[in-house]
């Protein structure tokens, strides 16, 4: 797709009319006069052009990764829930944009909006991919609003104002004042200090050396009290539960020298280090702000992710309307209609309707089932066959969903809370640096008879050298660029510490269907080349999985024109010889016994009938993933819901030794428990709603994009669909941010092993403290920058 | 050495400016879309109404 996105870029428009003029896509039927592949395209390029915003066009960059612009008819998503009225009569609503190009999308929406009148405000927001409106007047303009972006072939789902996420923003902004406060402190003080420094080599005056520190202190300390806050309170937690994490030191250290230093100043001292604590605190909310700011992008990628997932179901009402409804909405006992290859929304029981349902991403299996009046079906699965009417079911504790629930709840209160490495170095950390100060002011006050002042001050010294900002750093620069990497390559972190759990990884569990196995079926067997060109050329018409699939065998198709789609059967389109028909075996008139696995069948006039099965094929390049994963030395298991003989055959050609089948989700969680008690660190590669609880259980979980949403909630890290290769990628950098990170380690101890000697013995001056601190910062970000050379290929 | 006092108070006056103007911007959302905004200074203006 990437080529063909390419080359079509290539053609001019005007000359050959080979891909649409707005969408980029392929032209339906290649007429000559056509610019168009559909008239929504037209439509909105006739918008575009009349808006005088033409120059979009020669501003486009197309994303091969985004959805296509092709403006879609249909049920658009219920706003009204979604918009937030302020006091003042202005209405706000968040919507997430399906299918952003580039910059130039977000001035093309932009501008558009510009022209709406009433519309105080209609923002993309380019990192996020939303579009914020604020506009007065009736709520209810929000769909004609709405409905103008749609026209130019965006999609727009609403963000849920509960969904949107306040508490992070703020605790993001609450850290960026601090780092600005910091280093408003910092910058001032220094210059402060540096003449204080540099006079004392001259002949500055106590009185000038005392009026210095006053005003350094009269601008340090609000400042620390201010920018310390994120360290102080995360301290404060810590310690009040007993347990010691990296703030602790940090504060400590933060708050003793500026006393000191402020005592030192009251009695008109030499030497004080405001300029120390507050570059302290600058150094090290760099390194959270950065690091909040990594995550925090990553996890709105996963909930624009789920956002877009069309969560949507029509409901039919009792005198047999349709409506479109989220599906969390939808109250018990309602009868909801799924169409043809539409995803079932709610649990529920058939009541009319005899179909094929497709439970790969519930259960694991990978043939679908037969279901019609009476089957218990699961949210998640997917109609292959006529459309059905759903009743809501209760929703309670008997679903699958909610087993599922109680078993991630289990699972994750049995995995003990992961300490991470910071913390556990911390732990170690501070209590020998509080004694060593102390021990420094003994020898002193005690042994060498020194005044008491000079007894604390060197005491402090010992503090602010061992203050941990090079080892508050090591850790966090390289997460953030290691974070940051992965973002590029389309892989989300969403938890803190997935990168130090992923390093720890000695073995990996794969689900099947989804994971190891394409969560499409794939064309099976060989078959007449002009059939499958014809039945692809029908199929394209569809909506239907198998339809799809056969398309994707065959490559770049033309959809015929005319064909008309029978829901639940197939497809027929009417030529010159006579009806030609792609679809079940009944519909192509080949008889009704059941078929061994799903299947096509096209029938046309002059000609047998011809069979097109599918079945389910492993992903592109799992194989080499498998070997490089091995070649890590990884041990492989597989663990798959699907039946033990299919499971056993996939196994067999991939080579996996230990694998497992028709395994239950409790089945799954006891397996993973199982490897953890032989000490075992898993992780565990899966998509299905029934592999959430053993996401949950794991050491560490990773899922695809096209995973189940509870999955998708539940795992540490969410990596692009094509192909299994981010896992190499993931682990290979989870294991160079290890390394890079206890280098950094190890230098933050040299340097504190180089440096303390010299602070017990006194020989520590505030501008000797303040350029080793700098100097063995800026070292261990350097360091981390070398983090970066891990990215690229997996090979 | 008066011009020192007068120096220290120019200096903190510059400092605590740069601070608010930081302050302001945080406040007005403008390091949201650091990407958005990377790309928008490369458009030309919306067309007039």
């Amino acid at each position: 797709m990437t080529a063909l996105v390419a080359m079509l870029d290539q053609v001019p428009a005007a000359r050959v009319a080979t891909a649409c003029a707005h969408c980029g896509g392929p032209m339906a039927d290649g007429g000559a006069d056509q610019r168009f592949c559909c008239t929504g395209c037209a439509a909105a390029f006739a918008t575009i052009q009349g808006m005088g915003l033409g120059d979009y066009y020669a501003k486009l960059t197309r994303d091969p990764a985004a959805r296509r612009l092709r403006p879609e008819d249909g049920p658009r998503p219920d706003l009204t829930r979604a918009i937030r009225t302020d006091d003042d009569g202005k209405h706000t609503l968040v919507l997430a944009v399906d299918g952003l190009q580039c910059g130039a999308c977000v001035w093309l929406i932009e501008s558009m909006l510009s022209a709406v009148p009433g519309l105080a405000r209609g923002r993309v927001n380019m990192t996020t991919r939303r579009l914020t409106l604020v506009w007065e007047g009736a709520a209810e303009r929000a769909g004609e609003i709405v409905g103008r972006v749609e026209a130019l072939g965006y999609r727009l789902v609403p963000f849920h104002p509960a969904a949107l996420r306040a508490a992070r923003d703020s605790a993001e902004r609450q850290l960026l004042r601090a780092l600005g406060v910091a280093a408003f402190g910092a910058g001032n003080v220094m210059l402060m200090s540096l003449g204080i420094w540099f006079g004392l080599a001259e002949t500055m005056g106590p009185a000038t050396r005392g009026l210095m520190h006053w005003v350094s202190a009269l601008i340090a300390m609000p400042c620390i009290a201010y920018a310390g806050i994120p360290f102080f309170k995360s301290a404060w937690a810590a310690l009040r539960h007993g347990r010691t994490n990296m703030d602790v030191p940090i504060s400590v250290g933060v708050i003793l020298v500026t006393v000191m230093s402020l005592a030192e100043t009251i009695q008109g001292g030499a030497h004080a280090y405001f300029d120390s604590a507050a570059a302290l605190l600058f150094f090290l909310l760099v390194g959270r702000v950065l690091d909040a700011r990594a995550r925090g992008v990553a996890r709105e990628t996963a909930e624009q992710l789920l956002a877009l997932r069309d969560n949507q179901v029509s409901v039919r009402a009792a005198d047999g309307t349709l409506r479109r409804q989220a599906a969390d909405s939808v109250a018990l006992g309602t009868e909801v209609l799924v169409g043809m290859g539409e995803r079932i929304g709610v649990d529920g029981v058939v009541i009319q309707g005899d179909g094929q349902v497709d439970t790969s991403l519930v259960s694991g299996e990978s043939l679908p089932r037969a279901a019609s009046s009476g089957t218990q079906v699961f949210a998640g699965t997917m109609n292959l066959g006529a459309p059905l009417v759903v009743r809501t079911s209760a929703t309670g504790d008997s679903t699958l969903l909610a087993e599922c629930g109680r078993l991630i709840a289990a699972a994750e209160a049995r995995r003990g809370r992961f300490v991470v490495l910071a913390d556990r170095v911390a732990r170690a950390y501070a209590p020998v640096v509080h004694v060593l100060a102390l021990v420094t002011f003994i020898s002193w006050y005690g042994f060498a008879d020194a005044e008491l002042n000079e007894s604390l001050l060197t005491a402090a010294a010992v503090l602010i050298i061992t203050c941990p900002c090079a080892l508050a750093l090591a850790v966090p620069a390289v997460q953030v660029i290691a974070t940051g990497q992965l973002f590029r390559a389309g892989v989300l972190l969403k938890s803190a510490t997935a990168l130090e759990r992923l390093a720890q990884v000695d073995t990996v569990v794969f689900d099947k269907t989804g994971t190891l196995t394409d969560p499409v079926p794939h064309l099976e067997g060989a078959t007449d080349p002009a059939a499958r060109h014809l039945a692809a050329e029908l199929a394209a018409n569809s909506r239907h999985p198998l339809c799809r699939a056969l398309v994707a065998a065959v490559g770049e198709v033309v959809a015929r024109q005319g064909v008309v789609e029978h829901a639940g059967q197939g497809l027929s389109l009417a030529t010159d010889d006579g009806e030609v028909r792609l679809g079940s075996r009944a519909f192509c008139g080949v008889g009704t016994a059941a078929g061994d696995g799903p299947e096509l069948w096209l029938a046309r006039p002059g000609h047998d009938h011809v069979r097109f099965g599918f079945a389910e094929a492993a992903r592109p390049a799992t194989p080499e993933v498998l070997a490089a994963l091995r070649g890590m030395g990884l041990r492989l298991h597989l663990l798959s819901g699907d039946r033990a003989a299919v499971v056993g055959r996939l196994a067999g050609t991939l080579g996996i030794d230990a694998w497992r089948g028709a395994a239950t989700p409790a089945a799954k969680v006891a397996a993973l428990e199982a490897l953890a008690a032989e000490g075992r660190h898993v992780l565990m590669v899966g998509d299905g709603l029934n592999d959430a609880p053993s996401l949950a259980a794991a050491h560490v979980s990773a899922t695809p994009a096209h995973a189940a949403d509870i999955s998708q909630s539940t795992a540490d890290v969410v990596f692009p669909d094509k192909d299994l290769s981010p896992v190499v990628v993931l682990l290979r950098m989870a294991r160079r941010a290890r390394a890079v990170t206890r280098e950094n380690i190890g230098f933050a101890i040299g340097y504190n092993a180089l440096f303390v000697p010299l602070a017990m013995a006194g020989y520590v001056t505030p501008w000797l403290a303040a350029a080793a601190m700098s100097s063995s910062s800026l070292v261990v970000m350097a360091n981390s920058l070398r983090v970066r050379k891990a990215g690229g290929g997996w090979t | 050495m008066d011009v020192i006092l007068y120096l220290l108070a120019a200096s903190l006056v510059l400092g605590g400016g740069g601070l608010a103007v930081f302050l302001w911007s945080l406040r007005s959302g403008q390091y949201d879309d650091m990407e958005g905004a990377a790309r928008r200074i490369l458009f030309d203006d919306a067309p007039k109404r």
